[in-house]
């Protein structure tokens, strides 16, 4: 039995294998899976916003946004012996979870965080090899440090592992 | 001094805003227990600061499987409203409105969602119409949007909107349930910060 890790909303946190992380219940947030396959060490961060440019207070709040999560997450990976070049990502979640609103700050939030998200990993030069995002129900995703498998459980429509 | 963040909340003001939520909710539950002519109980509501983590371990976890009904307030009043059903709750609540007999409610159609939504869009107007009438100020609410599926995932909407503003928010939280079934099921209110300064000022509570 391996140890399983919940990280959080804005959270994020990486383990060596054996080990498996989790986040629960991604709405219109995002999971960015990555794993280095050599090493077998996953890293997994859950993040709400697609950028911390126009918030005031981002500097304690690094791990809530896009742009800056996905560099703290590399970096914690390397303290732990992942390679950056051979770190692969996944993502899931950013769905749009209430079909109606047209509130501005809420529009297509989920869509933006995937958008932002892709973009900053590709900054960071990491390719995406899976990915299960948008429609509109939540996700709950669970990172295999094993074998860098990621499985994503819905409620009412199944399980797939990408 | 007005408030600037959620934190800033006195005692005066938290219990304030728990009579705002009493009211409301008690307005609500009326126009609910109505509808499905059967009583309905509330609890004390209780106040919370934000942290979703521990509203969503109050609630059964992230991945209870619940409905969720948001509605947008708007006017003098600027913020969202949740209401959060127990399958449980909202197949008791579909059973009794339209007088049928589902058995599971993975079966529901169109005409039970609509029908749940229409009931939270009437306990939403109730709540709204008695804490606008308590405190002076004009709110309008949106058309009710809902979505069945996990609550975190429910639950990341408001705390998307809310992060995008200030890092905290605040929940008024209503805990209500039928006499014949335990599966309680919660009314949110989430002003925002502005909000609460004119609710306070409104009232005539010193800031």
């Amino acid at each position: 039995m391996s140890q399983i890790i919940t990280v959080g909303i804005s959270d994020l946190n990486v383990v060596k294998a054996p080990g498996v992380l989790v986040t629960y219940a991604l709405g219109s947030c995002v999971g960015i899976a990555l794993y280095d396959p050599l090493a077998h060490v996953a890293g997994l961060s859950h993040i709400m916003l697609p950028s911390s440019l126009q918030m005031a207070s981002a500097a304690n709040q690094v791990m809530k946004f896009a742009d800056t999560a996905i560099p703290v997450l590399l970096k914690k990976m390397e303290s732990y012996g992942a390679s950056h070049f051979r770190i692969k990502a996944k993502i899931a979640g950013g769905a749009q979870m209430f079909s109606g609103i047209n509130n501005s700050s809420l529009a297509n939030i989920g869509q933006r965080n995937v958008i932002a998200v892709k973009e900053e990993l590709r900054r960071a030069n990491i390719q995406i090899i899976a990915e299960d995002t948008g429609k509109d129900y939540g996700r709950t995703l669970y990172l295999d440090a094993d074998d860098g498998s990621m499985r994503i459980k819905s409620v009412n429509r199944g399980e797939w592992v990408w | 001094m007005p408030l600037n963040s959620y934190d800033d909340l006195n005692d005066i003001q938290m219990d304030v805003l728990r009579e705002i939520g009493n009211i409301g909710s008690g307005n609500a539950a009326t126009a609910l227990s109505s509808m499905v002519s059967r009583p309905i109980n509330i609890k004390v509501p209780k106040i919370n600061i934000l942290d979703y983590e521990q509203v969503m371990s109050n609630l059964g976890g992230p991945e209870e499987l619940m409905v969720g009904i948001l509605l947008a307030l708007s006017g003098e009043i600027d913020g969202m409203m949740m209401f959060l059903l127990h399958k449980d709750f909202a197949h008791m609540t579909v059973n009794d409105l339209l007088g049928c007999d589902l058995e599971d409610f993975n079966q529901i159609g169109e005409m039970e969602m609509s029908a749940i939504q229409e009931v939270g869009n009437i306990m939403a107007a109730s709540y709204v119409n008695a804490m606008s009438q308590m405190i002076g100020l004009d709110i309008n609410i949106s058309v009710p949007d809902m979505c069945v599926d996990m609550v975190g995932a429910i639950l990341s909407v408001p705390a998307i909107h809310f992060a995008n503003i200030s890092e905290k928010i605040i929940l008024i939280e209503d805990e209500f349930d039928s006499t014949q079934n335990s599966a309680s099921s919660h009314i949110l209110m989430m002003p925002d910060v502005d909000s609460l300064n004119k609710i306070m000022q409104n009232l005539g509570i010193d800031i």
